[in-house]
């Protein structure tokens, strides 16, 4: 996983609620074997018209040329409904590392954690008000910190992540490393059990 | 002051806990499939690694299966691929698979219990949102990505972070009509899709001690639809019987030695939960959806709530664009509106009770000559229930499909699709844009409403044919 510490990037805004994991990536999607590939798939119905690459949706955020970066900011509860990696997956092929949102479901947040795309809580009203900004302003996550600013008006929220994974956001550790660094106890609990 | 299920079962399963960090979980069962799984076995044979208990892990094939000819080579490409790339992992690494062609195949949610693998007081992960189905056997069970299918693969264990805990209390008689699918559905309706995000869930009333062990799994299996990591069911008597001489329940002095174990998994009187809701009965009615989240549902012969009455800006926005999609308005009637398919399957309700109650309503009628119903058992093992107690003459007579095992419609993975613009009434548990095919509308219903509308042809209560 690649080492995170300080994001600092213009934005995509979706304000939509209960983006679920099958807007993310649609099922007939998830016949793929390998973690590549996903991006050109990412919200592909709310991409294009009628499934059609050339026919690209001209008011859906992906296929507006005036936003770019690494930060997606949602609406609340996103992420929520199928458990399926791979919307983690085709949001950081697409080349987010951030999503921003006011809530996200439990399971999504594991994932994009897993995958080292950071999942920001704000509250509501900061969540408002990144949507009010425009297209080449840029927000600042700094996972050490633990906090998000708008730059133009240094505006600043923290947001919630436990030591635990900050370390590994920081040094591009996961969760199996760490795991298997504790054989020793799973195999005595085992034992005990 | 005592403990709840959940937590009996939690502490048994810390092996370590990392100082304001999450804890190290024991996992004693890890059901796989062929969608979530190859990413992990690539993961761990990336590092050098095999499956560290195999004996552990159950597979099957189910999400991405043909529902009909299933003795034939699978014939889109893709799927065959992921299909046999399961076989191929579990002989690598000396897995139980129960694939196609297996008298047990089937959804693994559907499989897990009607084996006797599920069992109370245990560790259950899939990589599967609706894995909180085994928790209805008293078991805390939840779904996982593929990273953490990976993590247990390699250690049988996950870092978890231990969730708040919110119980239901259902007490009351139930209404004619009425049934755990409505019953979980209300809750949704009331709590919304994420009104029980970051809590894991108890089930418990007279309500729920009432209803039998595939009732109580369509409940649980809905958990995920509020946002919950999982939901539970205190296990009982009905618990013990549904499980005893299945095919791989404890037996002989194993039987009444877990027994024993079993029977103290229950929440004490004095423990605490971080929420609690009670439900009266009397206040469900049958139930549909008509939004595009299972949140979105309303009791059957009620109104669709008019957009301008809902004060929160971005929920109005949500519903607007929810009812754009579906085709319908708010303040309108559901009742009347004519369907074109009818979906009867799925984890939630696939199972040899859900087709009784199906067969109930429908014997004796034939379908509308407007819709398309299908019947998808989940296992090969309720298909070979509905033809030895002969409901296959029921379903035909009527005109439905009966196909063989798998997700199908449900998510839209293979070719049962629902066409763009069609109306399909599903007792399925998603009814998100696409969810059932591109542009397809999703109206989530119990088995029993569900037949209601193959008869009629348009959404009907269905109190008035019973
Ligand atoms: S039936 Fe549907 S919800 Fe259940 S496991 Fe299959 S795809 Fe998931």
């Amino acid at each position: 996983m690649e080492k995170l510490t300080i994001i600092k990037s213009t934005f995509y805004p979706l304000p939509i609620e209960n983006v679920d994991t099958d807007q993310i990536i649609p099922a007939r999607f998830l016949k793929a074997t390998t973690r590549d590939g996903f991006g050109k798939n990412l919200f592909r119905d709310w991409r294009y018209i009628n499934n059609d690459e050339t026919q690209p949706k001209p008011d859906f955020v992906l296929n507006q040329p005036q936003y770019h970066g690494q930060i997606l900011i949602a609406g609340k509860n996103f992420g929520c409904g199928s458990s399926r990696e791979h919307a983690a997956w085709s949001l950081l092929d697409f080349g987010f590392k951030v999503i921003v949102s006011s809530f996200f479901a439990d399971i999504f947040k594991n994932n994009a954690l897993n995958n080292g795309v950071v999942p920001v809580m704000v509250t509501d009203a900061f969540l408002e008000k990144i949507f009010q900004l425009g297209c080449e302003d840029t927000l600042t996550v700094n996972i050490e910190d633990q906090t998000i600013i708008i730059d133009i008006t240094g505006e600043e929220e923290t947001f919630e992540i436990s030591n635990y994974k900050k370390t590994c956001l920081i040094n591009g550790y996961d969760d199996i490393d760490y795991l298997l660094s504790n054989k020793e106890y799973i195999e005595a609990f085992e034992t005990a059990s | 002051m005592g403990t709840t299920l959940f937590e009996k079962i939690w502490d048994k399963h810390v092996v370590k806990t990392i100082p304001q960090g999450p804890s190290i979980l024991y996992i004693d069962k890890h059901f796989i499939h062929e969608v979530t799984s190859p990413q992990a076995f690539s993961g761990i044979e990336k590092r050098g690694l095999k499956v560290y208990r195999p004996k552990q892990v159950v597979a099957t094939a189910d999400h991405n299966v043909p529902t009909i000819n299933q003795h034939l080579p699978i014939k889109d490409a893709l799927s065959r691929i992921q299909v046999q790339q399961l076989k191929d992992n579990c002989e690598k690494h000396d897995i139980e698979l129960y694939g196609l062609g297996h008298p047990y195949q089937g959804i693994v949610h559907v499989i897990g219990p009607e084996l006797g693998i599920t069992q109370p007081g245990m560790t259950i992960v899939c990589g599967d949102s609706h894995t909180s189905t085994h928790g209805a056997f008293g078991s805390i069970a939840f779904g996982i990505g593929t990273s953490e299918v990976e993590m247990v693969f390699a250690t049988q264990c996950l870092l978890q972070t231990k969730p708040k805990l919110l119980r239901f209390n259902i007490e009351g008689e139930l209404n004619k009509g009425v049934v755990s699918k409505d019953i979980i559905l209300y809750i949704i309706s009331k709590i919304t899709a994420a009104g029980g995000t970051g809590y894991f869930v108890e089930f418990a009333g007279s309500v729920i001690r009432n209803l039998s062990m595939e009732a109580r799994m369509t409940i649980c299996n809905m958990s995920i639809e509020m946002g919950a990591r999982g939901g539970m069911i205190a296990p009982d008597e009905t618990t013990f019987n549904y499980i005893k001489g299945r095919q791989f329940a404890p037996q002989g002095e194993e039987w009444e030695r877990k027994l024993g174990e079993w029977k103290e998994l229950k929440t004490d009187e004095d423990a605490v939960f971080d929420k609690e809701i009670d439900i009266d009965a009397a206040d469900i009615q049958p139930m549909i959806t008509y939004g595009t989240n299972p949140g979105l549902g309303i009791a059957i012969n009620a109104l669709i709530p008019a957009t301008e009455s809902i004060a929160d800006e971005g929920e109005r926005k949500n519903l607007v664009q929810a009812l754009e999609y579906m085709g319908l308005h708010g303040g309108q009637t559901l009742l009347g509106t004519p369907v074109q398919h009818v979906f009867i399957g799925s984890c939630t309700n696939s199972r040899i009770e859900d087709l009784r109650l199906v067969a109930e309503v429908i014997k004796g009628k034939k379908k509308n000559a407007n819709v398309q119903v299908m019947i998808v058992p989940g296992s090969q093992q309720v298909v070979a229930q509905v033809y030895a107690e002969g409901l296959d003459k029921i379903f035909i007579e009527a005109g439905f499909e009966i196909r063989q095992a798998g997700c199908s419609a449900c998510l839209g993975m293979n070719e049962d699709k629902i066409p763009a613009g069609d109306y399909c009434v599903s007792t399925s548990n998603r009814n998100f844009e696409g969810r059932q095919g591109a542009g397809a509308r999703t109206l989530l219903v119990s088995p029993l409403t569900a037949a209601a509308a193959a008869i009629t042809g348009v959404i009907t209560d269905v109190r008035e044919i019973l």
